[in-house]
């Protein structure tokens, strides 16, 4: 459903399947522009002036919602909010209800976050409009992934040959699928790594991704180490024996970055179990971009909106 | 009372001959016109018995929002099918003698397709306590499944196969083996991985069919007669386990189902729900594999699982919305448009008709004088396009939409009388 629009700019952001290179690097050069605007005293462009934004927010999420939000405002769209727990849609109205009942309201995009994958392509195929996935299942998380390669690129200035190291959860992680599909495309090469329970084989055959379970190894002459975040539910679903058992072999600590390349920089796409899947002091340590990866969320949003809604009828 | 199709042909046969029907059997082939009675032109079509549907969800008691019978068995007769039977997984479940011949009763009025009723092996469904199989069967009960749940209990499904065993009855499963298909919606491989859909790996089938045919090998070789039919095969693994079962001469039947040999999972890279089925589809290799099953004799025959559903349904998020693909009007055509010349016209018919019809245990259909009257007509060359706004069924959605078929059914004659005329 990533139909592609004008001048083979794509009309969505869903995932990275139908985004050439180039249109990608083109984001993050917004992006730029974008943290130059933020860095004003007065934080706001008219680009988005007259054009309405809706947040569709199926499943809760404070930090990407606030992101997206402050986004659209500094560039002047208007912004409303949907929220609904996937089972109130359960309860009777479909998707489709909802997305056509809202798009009587004349929005102009939908950032949509949701529990099941795919349901962002569902949504850009009811509305007729652009639409923004802002997590979808375990499917992808674009912005994520386009923040997260924007704080590579920030520090090493090009992503080409850069080793990115992903441990944890990678089954039911939308960011390790985002960023798989994404990084190779500008250049870098990367490893997921995690538990054998958690590290589904067929991502391997993915281009330039490379499944290690021995994180020792996944991190050896990494440029930078990503954290993902540990669900509690894990341990009920049995795919762990228990938190400890992780931490002695996955967390991302210290002693697991200096195999790393001197230098590497530690992600984690957020909200952290400190302690869990990393350890306290590497979070708040010098090797850590974790704050500064917010703060270019809302740039690298900013970026993403503007490439969509501006410049189009 | 006379019926007697005119210009019709016989498989193999340029020839075009007549067939007069005399209350509900075939009286016999080009007889003078004086015997004719009422006519209808077959328009050169090829005629072959009426196709058995061993499997389809007609929702009724109780969904019919989905479908019920006068939809699903118009639906059923317009695809060429004059026998179906229904499953039980309804609301109320199909486990009491009461709706069994209510439901016959209702369909015996209707004049369509002639229905019959799977009742539930277990009451409600619910795989602890069997239901009243001998009374089942008395009303009319043709098999006993639990399908749309899993037998988990495995002392209950053997249970279960030496008293349907007692009353030469088969007993059908839906064989996945529900803690390993966990939350699965999908077949667990590639494209999920890729998709980030929660996956229900081949090793569910597989495993669940190992478990139930060695439970049929101990009652068998104890003295027991169970009858064990695997419903809806959707992978290779699942398939080689019914093979071997085969091999040792175990009283196994299987089926198998057109959308699992003309569909895969990278049908869900669109993330329709409409492909959402259960079994899932599975990848190109268990499709072929499962052709194979066709060729080699392991597949007895063919059911299309029709499980309608509302379209609003079928347009939640593919975590919500549920399992089921319905398409009973155009099985026939995709099974002829893409297997007749692999797999052979004959052999085809075989798998639609005779196939389903040993794994019941019925008598074999024919077309010779003195048979039941269910006929088929279908014309075997021209093209159309899958029009889902046509179906009879209250599901007006498909996934073959606007594919070009050929092979639709012409006519479909149900005990001597028309159930469905092109016309």
């Amino acid at each position: 459903m990533t139909a592609a629009g004008i001048g083979g700019r794509p009309r969505h952001l869903l995932d990275f399947q139908d985004w050439a290179p180039e249109r990608l690097s083109a984001l993050l050069d917004g992006a730029d522009t974008m943290l130059n605007v933020l860095s004003r005293p007065v934080k706001k462009v008219p680009a988005l002036q007259g054009l309405t934004v809706c947040t569709a927010f199926f499943e809760n999420s404070t930090r990407t919602k606030v992101s997206f939000e402050l986004a659209a405002r500094r560039m002047s769209a208007d912004v409303v909010s949907f929220a609904a727990g996937a089972s109130s849609v359960s309860k009777g109205e479909s998707l489709r209800d909802t997305v056509e009942t809202l798009t009587a309201y004349q929005m102009d995009a939908y950032i949509v976050r949701h529990s099941a994958s795919g349901a962002a392509h569902l949504v850009a195929r009811y509305s007729g409009k652009p639409v923004i996935n802002a997590g979808d299942g375990r499917r992808a998380h674009p912005t994520q992934a386009l923040l997260d390669a924007y704080t590579i690129r920030q520090e090493y200035g090009d992503l080409k040959g850069k080793k990115v190291a992903i441990i944890g959860d990678v089954l039911h992680s939308r960011v390790a699928r985002s960023n798989a599909e994404l990084l190779p495309k500008l250049g870098a090469e990367v490893t997921l790594c995690g538990p054998a329970t958690l590290l589904p084989l067929e991502l391997g055959q993915m281009p330039g991704v490379t499944l290690i379970t021995d994180p020792r190894e996944a991190v050896r002459g990494a440029h930078a180490v990503m954290a993902l975040r540990l669900q509690q539910e894990r341990m009920q679903g049995g795919y762990l024996a228990s938190m400890q058992d992780y931490v002695n072999t996955y967390q991302v600590n210290e002693a697991l970055l200096a195999e790393a390349e001197d230098g590497a920089i530690v992600l984690h796409p957020g909200p952290m179990n400190r302690d869990l899947e990393i350890s306290g002091d590497v979070a708040d340590g010098e090797r850590s971009r974790i704050l500064k990866q917010v703060s270019n969320g809302q740039a690298v949003r900013m970026s993403v909106l503007y490439h969509l809604l501006v410049g189009r009828d | 009372m006379n019926l007697t199709i005119t210009n019709v042909k016989r498989l193999g046969s340029t020839e075009r001959e007549s067939v007069t029907i005399e209350d509900g059997i075939i009286k016999g082939w080009n007889l003078p016109e004086e015997g004719h009675g009422e006519t209808v032109d077959g328009q050169g079509g090829t005629i072959i018995p009426a196709l058995i549907e061993p499997h389809a969800h007609l929702r009724e008691p109780g969904q019919t929002e989905k479908e019920d019978l006068a939809s699903g068995l118009a639906a059923a007769a317009a695809g060429g099918y004059g026998n179906v039977v229904c499953m039980p997984n309804t609301s109320p479940v199909i486990d009491d003698p009461a709706i069994v011949r209510a439901l016959q009763e209702k369909a015996a009025g209707l004049g369509l397709a002639r229905l019959h009723v799977a009742a539930a092996l277990t009451q409600g469904q619910k795989g602890e306590q069997l239901a009243e199989l001998s009374a089942l069967k008395e009303a009319g009960a043709v098999m006993f499944t639990d399908d749309g749940r899993t037998n988990e209990n495995a002392r209950v499904l053997r249970l279960g196969l030496e008293y349907a065993g007692s009353l030469d009855m088969v007993v059908s499963v839906h064989a996945e083996d529900a803690t390993l298909r966990a939350d699965g919606v999908m077949n667990e491989g590639e494209v999920s991985q890729a998709l980030g859909v929660p996956g229900n790996p081949t090793a569910a089938e597989a495993a669940r069919i190992a478990r139930d045919v060695e439970i049929v090998a101990w009652l068998a070789e104890r003295g027991n007669r169970p009858r064990l039919h695997v419903q809806h095969l959707s992978s290779a693994a699942g398939l080689n386990r019914v093979r071997e079962a085969k091999r040792r001469g175990l009283p196994v039947t299987c089926e198998v189902s057109p959308h699992h040999l003309t569909l895969t999972d990278e049908k869900l890279r669109s993330f329709d729900a409409l492909y959402k089925v259960a079994p899932p589809l599975r990848t190109q290799a268990d499709a072929d594999e499962l052709f194979e099953g066709l060729l080699d004799g392991t597949v007895d025959c063919i059911g299309t699982d029709h499980a309608p559903h509302t379209q609003a349904e079928k347009e939640r998020d593919l975590l919500e919305a549920p399992f089921g693909i319905p398409y009973i009007e155009v099985a026939w055509p995709v099974m002829y448009t893409r297997f007749a010349e692999k797999l052979g016209v004959e052999k085809l018919v075989d798998l639609m008709t005779a196939g389903p019809a040993r794994v019941l245990g019925w008598p074999e259909p024919s077309l010779e004088a003195g048979a039941p009257a269910d006929l088929m007509v279908f014309d075997p060359e021209t093209e159309r396009k899958v029009n889902p706004a046509t179906f009879q069924s209250k599901a007006k959605f498909c996934p073959y939409s606007g594919e070009t078929l050929k092979g639709w059914p012409v006519l479909t004659v149900v005990g001597g009388v028309v159930a469905y005329s092109a016309e």
